[in-house]
């Protein structure tokens, strides 16, 4: 069982711990509907899939609304340093959520108490609060794109809106940015670069590009990121190391990508639908 | 015409003051308070920046406004006038972060896509529709996307004025310069 924690746009949601499913267009979770247009929500709808695909369980969430006022991650985070240490996942995916140092390093705690450490992946929010808390070596998996690895790349800058801009946001420098991350120590132990080229890479350097099937347009579209993170989680959480996530999480988006022939224009929603059908053709032609 | 296809402005002063005795930064407990604060005083017409905070006071998500320590009254009385007080008024002592100027663009043909950090804005070039914000990850990047996608540049609403982290500021950066593009 792995569980994804993470907030909604909505002010008032309240904070929510349980089983996700899906229904049409919307995710439910303990009676609630949320809509899945991007952020957690499609991170979500997209784990949700590949647990249908495979028959096992929903992913947990862990969600509460906020707006970016911060008070629904402060409740979160609460949360979170009081109960995880009682529970047991396979993975464990922080997304979007208020980056404040404080509360990361009471929630790291708190999973470092675990009787099992999970694997670990932070994307968004919390792999910014994860960096700047200089404990980014207690991950196995950060997901940035292009401009948040200039960000783990610039040892001085907070948040990626002070990178340096002699740090390039240029994705021919991919391999000089992962080795800067690793140098300064702001790398979790893979990082799966998200960008027009996926690059997998550890403190090694680049394992893997995955370019093919080629779509630039998914660049623009928002959410497309949080499906790559949510195949990372739910593959993860499915037991396999996460070389292999990443790598099916990476094929399986950009096919799902070609398969819904998106412009710039097109919406996240448009690409999950084509989930169900991309896995069935991708796990049919691997076996 | 939309109202943007006016005179263009300066994105950014030209040159970049480094720590100087005669400055000073106002510290707010919210991000959305600086960016409300901001509006004010550059309407009152301060000489303001926004800026990262000096490495004492960084907690997070965070921005300060730099201003002539010498205006400090009058900038804390107007911005009393509005119901927003800064935590604290204090002289910088150090150079502060500054916050990413440089823009990437990608033209789609009929799509123009701006990157400003780790925000993106992308608008339909012939209906100058917002038709997609990716990246980010502050949770009111996607609160800004559900207020601002499907809705005319110029009747979208700013993310200065909904959003409330760094990302949303960021995403503001990338929307003045979409706009400016678009006026081209």
């Amino acid at each position: 069982m792995f569980a994804v924690v993470g907030t909604v746009p909505v002010e008032d949601f309240p904070l929510i711990f349980g089983p996700v499913t899906l229904a049409g267009e919307k995710l439910v979770i303990e009676n609630r509907t949320v809509d899945i247009n991007r952020g957690t929500p499609a991170l979500l709808a997209t784990a949700a899939q590949v647990c249908d695909f495979f028959g096992i369980p929903q992913p947990i969430a862990y969600l509460v609304g906020d707006i970016g006022k911060g008070s629904g991650s402060r409740k979160l985070y609460a949360y979170l340093e009081k109960t995880l240490s009682g529970e047991n996942y396979t993975s464990l995916t922080f997304h979007y959520i208020q980056p404040d140092v404080d509360w990361h390093n009471r929630v790291l705690f708190s999973v470092h108490g675990m009787d099992i450490c999970p694997v670990l992946i932070a994307d968004a929010g919390f792999m910014y609060a994860a960096k700047m808390s200089g404990q980014a070596h207690a991950y196995d998996l950060f997901t940035p794109d292009i401009g948040e690895l200039a960000f783990l790349a610039d040892a001085a800058a907070p948040h990626p809106f002070y990178t340096r801009g002699f740090i390039f946001h240029d994705e021919t420098r991919v391999a000089e940015m992962v080795e800067q991350a690793y140098a300064h120590k702001n790398a979790a132990r893979y990082l799966l670069v998200k960008g027009e080229k996926d690059v997998l890479a550890s403190a090694v350097g680049i394992i893997e590009s995955i370019s093919e099937p080629m779509i630039p347009s998914l660049e623009a579209i928002g959410g497309t990121g949080d499906i790559l993170t949510g195949m990372a989680a739910a593959f993860t959480g499915m037991g396999k190391n996460i070389r292999t996530a990443c790598l099916y999480a990476s094929k399986i988006s950009r096919l799902a990508g070609e398969m819904t022939q998106p412009d710039p224009g097109t919406q996240v929603i448009e690409i999950i639908k084509q989930i169900p059908m991309v896995l069935e053709r991708f796990f049919s032609a691997s076996t | 015409m939309p109202r943007f296809f006016g005179k263009k402005k300066p994105r950014h002063p030209k040159k970049v003051r480094g720590a100087s005795a005669d400055r000073g930064i106002l510290v707010f407990e919210h991000t959305g308070d600086v960016i409300r604060a901001e509006m004010i005083l550059k309407k009152s017409g301060r000489s303001i920046r926004v800026m990262g905070p000096p490495p004492e006071i960084l907690t997070g998500c965070d921005l300060v406004i730099e201003f002539p320590l010498i205006e400090e009254l009058e900038i804390l009385r107007t911005l009393q006038a509005e119901d927003i007080l800064p935590l604290k008024a204090v002289p910088v002592n150090g150079p502060l972060l500054k916050p990413v100027d440089i823009f990437y663009t990608k033209d789609y043909g009929q799509f123009l896509m701006v990157r400003a950090a780790n925000m993106k804005i992308t608008v339909n070039k012939n209906t100058l529709t917002v038709v997609n914000i990716s990246g980010g990850g502050c949770p009111d990047v996607p609160y800004l996307a559900t207020e601002m996608v499907g809705k005319h540049l110029d009747t979208a609403p700013s993310p200065r004025s909904i959003g409330h982290t760094l990302c949303g500021y960021a995403l503001q950066l990338a929307y003045e310069e979409i706009i400016r593009k678009c006026s081209q």
